[in-house]
């Protein structure tokens, strides 16, 4: 089984490493600050014991004061699971650095909420709309389009 | 845009994905009514008059018996469609196993699957290329009128405000016997046409 | 006196004749050698994420239908797992065996269609193709006779499946299952040392074990290279822990290999059917769930191994009727990611190849 490790004590330990960078933490899910979510994902991949290298999943989804991602991390060697997030306020640009690369399989999900959440990610090296065409006005998926 | 070294333009990316957003766009502001039906008065005239003369019949039996479909499978109805290619449900009785590649070479059209707004200058860019006379079939909710999606920012709601279709066979996917059934029909609406009235 | 030459783009458009639906490649051409690659995708956006937040959990079920239309009983499957882990449901014993049976079904017939493609890419035209059909023509009875539907099922619910199996559905399934075995040897037989096929497909499009675990790969992609990662065994879902198969793996990570991995899983989905029909227990095939389901508020991610890939289902749900955000990890977007990698240096021909190889469907590309 793939045991989902508990964010608290990874938490506990990220805080240790870089502090001030963690803005909650509960049972399933880890928040990180935006401006450390690169060495946060860095020491998860590289650490012996922790080992993510490979990202399952990222996503992201819309509550009106703000944006969250989330990235679901697994270990294909220890067989292990965690959920980290990240948040972006404002809905003019939000910014967020991009995980390309350490992981390479952001780079078609990274672009795709781009395109259709508007979420512009910092460092990835080809940011342009997947899905909808160039010259689309607005981006669909977020709360307030039509 | 550069020029290369034989003075042919070597265009970027960004140029080819904004030059088709701007064929796109446009073609969305044009194509916002259905296109009618152009073979309606088939019926009418018909009823009238019904005078085929041995060539019109030798050429509609011709046409009819030999419709080469263009491949133009988009979403899941294109797998029915392929299914009724396939050995079970033999489309090839009627004459119609080669689906070819290119559209210079075929004469009908079987539009399978959601259209979306970013491949609608294909379908009418590849319906331009096919030579008269040529006929459109419609198969499956989504061409007919967007089907589950018709409601989505991206979906056209309906093929017939891009190319104008002949016969609509609805399903989610129709059933290979059923599409079997519409080129039926397109085989009885041939088999109408008259050398005289096309004028 | 060396010769100018001067790259030359090419652009395998919207629509080729390949079965894999409307994909564009543009390709740039340094005589038939692949310079650069760049996919173009988008051609069947259809904003299914978008219209899900307007409908309930049960109407979205035949979306997920229309997702990858190859395998849609294992799109089903993965959606309902994820709604009842969610709301916390239990389902009868009797429902996860009928599941079983049908994922593995469909996942035969999800590669038969894979490896009919890839054949067709190859050169050979339409035999092998009508060969595997005249099997999945099989399996569509089959489904046909449990839900009246030969493609897009909309079989399972949240709390167990639609209809239970009719009296003709065991002697039909008995009959395919001792006779499938056979046709998968027949077509072995055919294809596993053909020279043509060794000559295009073997050391063609390479995919080493370190990129396909960077990129995120899954399915027969990742299993292929030599990673032996399957959410059956690793993240057991349903009641596939109580089965015993086996997980074939590739050494090279080839268009060859490839090939190979979806052969076994065919021979394995077979082997688990096998015991399922042995192990089937009498009883209910649906729990008691209120018609307009109200989740607690939460998220959840759910995945299961889909023929093509890991298709996990990430649900938000502020306890109302509809989700609140509905996303699809879809395994052939993520799958694509290697395509540009793995195609430079090749030729043109063998474009076409190393894309029939990872078995992509546009429909869950661009969802």
């Amino acid at each position: 089984m793939t045991v989902a490790l508990s964010a608290k004590e990874i938490a506990t330990r990220l805080e240790e490493q870089f502090s001030g960078s963690i803005i909650e933490s509960s049972q399933d899910s880890l928040v990180v600050k935006s401006e450390s979510l690169l060495e946060v994902a860095t020491f998860l991949k590289t650490t012996p014991g922790l080992d993510f290298d490979y990202l399952t999943s990222i996503t992201a989804i819309d509550y009106y004061d703000y944006f969250e991602v989330v990235y679901q991390l697994t270990s294909i060697k220890h067989n292990h699971s965690l959920v980290v997030k990240t948040r972006c306020y404002g809905r003019d640009n939000p910014t967020v650095p991009s995980v390309v690369s350490l992981w390479r399989g952001a780079d078609f999900q990274e672009r795709e909420i781009y395109d259709l959440m508007g979420i512009s990610f910092d460092g990835h090296p080809n940011l342009k709309r997947i899905f909808l065409w160039e010259g689309f006005q607005g981006h669909p998926l977020r709360k307030d389009y039509l | 845009m550069e020029v290369g070294r034989a003075g042919l333009y070597v265009y970027s990316d960004t140029e080819l994905d904004r030059a088709e957003g701007k064929a796109i766009e446009s073609l969305k502001a044009h194509c916002q009514q259905a296109i009618p039906d152009p073979d309606k008065w088939l019926e009418e005239e018909l009823r009238r008059n019904v005078l085929l003369t041995s060539v019109d019949f030798m050429l509609n039996w011709a046409r009819r018996s030999s419709l080469w479909p263009v491949n133009f499978g988009l979403a899941c109805c294109a797998f029915e469609m392929i299914a009724t290619a396939a050995s079970r449900f033999d489309i090839s009785r009627f004459g119609m196993e080669i689906f070819r590649a290119s559209p210079r070479q075929a004469d009908l059209m079987i539009v399978s699957g959601t259209l979306t707004w970013k491949m609608a200058p294909q379908l009418r860019r590849i319906y331009d290329q096919m030579a008269e006379p040529k006929w459109v079939l419609a198969m499956g909710a989504c061409a007919i009128s967007g089907g589950t999606f018709a409601q989505s920012y991206s979906v056209v709601p309906g093929v017939n405000r891009i190319v104008p279709v002949d016969v609509y066979v609805p399903g989610c996917p129709p059933r290979p016997e059923a599409l079997l059934y519409g080129i039926r029909m397109i085989h009885n609406k041939i088999s109408k046409k008259s050398l005289i009235v096309e004028g | 006196m060396a010769i100018k030459t001067e790259p030359f783009v090419i652009n395998i458009g919207p629509q080729h004749p390949s079965t894999h639906g409307v994909f564009r490649m543009r390709l740039t051409l340094d005589g038939e050698v692949i310079v650069d690659m760049e996919p173009v995708i988008g051609y069947l956006h259809r904003g299914i994420e978008k219209l899900a937040e307007g409908r309930t959990y049960t109407q979205n079920i035949p979306f997920t239908d229309r997702l990858d239309y190859l395998a849609s009983m294992t799109n089903n499957l993965a959606y309902v797992l994820a709604v009842e882990k969610l709301a916390g449901i239990s389902v009868p014993e009797r429902a996860e065996y009928l599941r079983v049976i049908m994922a593995e079904l469909q996942r035969i017939a999800s590669h038969l269609i894979g490896v009919g493609a890839f054949l067709n890419d190859c050169g050979a035209f339409m035999t092998p193709f009508l060969y595997m059909f005249r099997e999945r023509e099989k399996i569509l009875d089959l489904f046909e006779m449990v839900c009246g539907q030969r493609l897009t099922y909309n079989y399972m619910r949240i709390g167990g499946v639609s209809h239970d199996i009719p009296e003709e559905f065991s002697p039909a399934l008995d009959k395919f299952v001792r006779e499938m075995p056979g046709f998968i040897d027949e077509y072995d037989q055919l294809l596993a040392e053909n020279e043509i096929l060794l000559a295009r497909a073997k050391g063609v499009g390479i995919l080493p074990k370190e990129l396909a675990i960077n990129i995120s790969a899954s399915g027969p992609v990742l299993r292929g290279s030599g990673v032996k990662w399957d959410i059956r065994k690793a993240d057991p879902y349903s009641v596939y822990d109580r089965f015993q198969f086996d997980i074939p793996i590739g050494s090279v990570g080839d268009t060859y290999d490839r090939y190979r991995v979806k052969i076994q899983e065919m021979r394995q989905s077979v082997r688990i059917i096998k015991q399922a029909m042995e192990q089937l227990p009498p009883g209910e095939v649906r729990s008691e769930v209120p018609h307009l389901l109200h989740p607690p508020v939460g998220e959840v991610y759910g995945h299961i191994e889909a023929p093509r890939g890991e298709l996990g289902f990430y649900l938000v749900s502020d306890n109302s009727v509809a989700p609140y955000r509905f996303h699809v990890r879809a395994p052939t977007l993520i799958n694509l990611t290697a395509l540009r990698d793995m195609m430079i240096g090749w030729k043109v021909a063998d474009a076409v190849i190393i894309f029939g190889s990872i078995d992509i469907c546009l429909a869950e590309v661009d969802r």
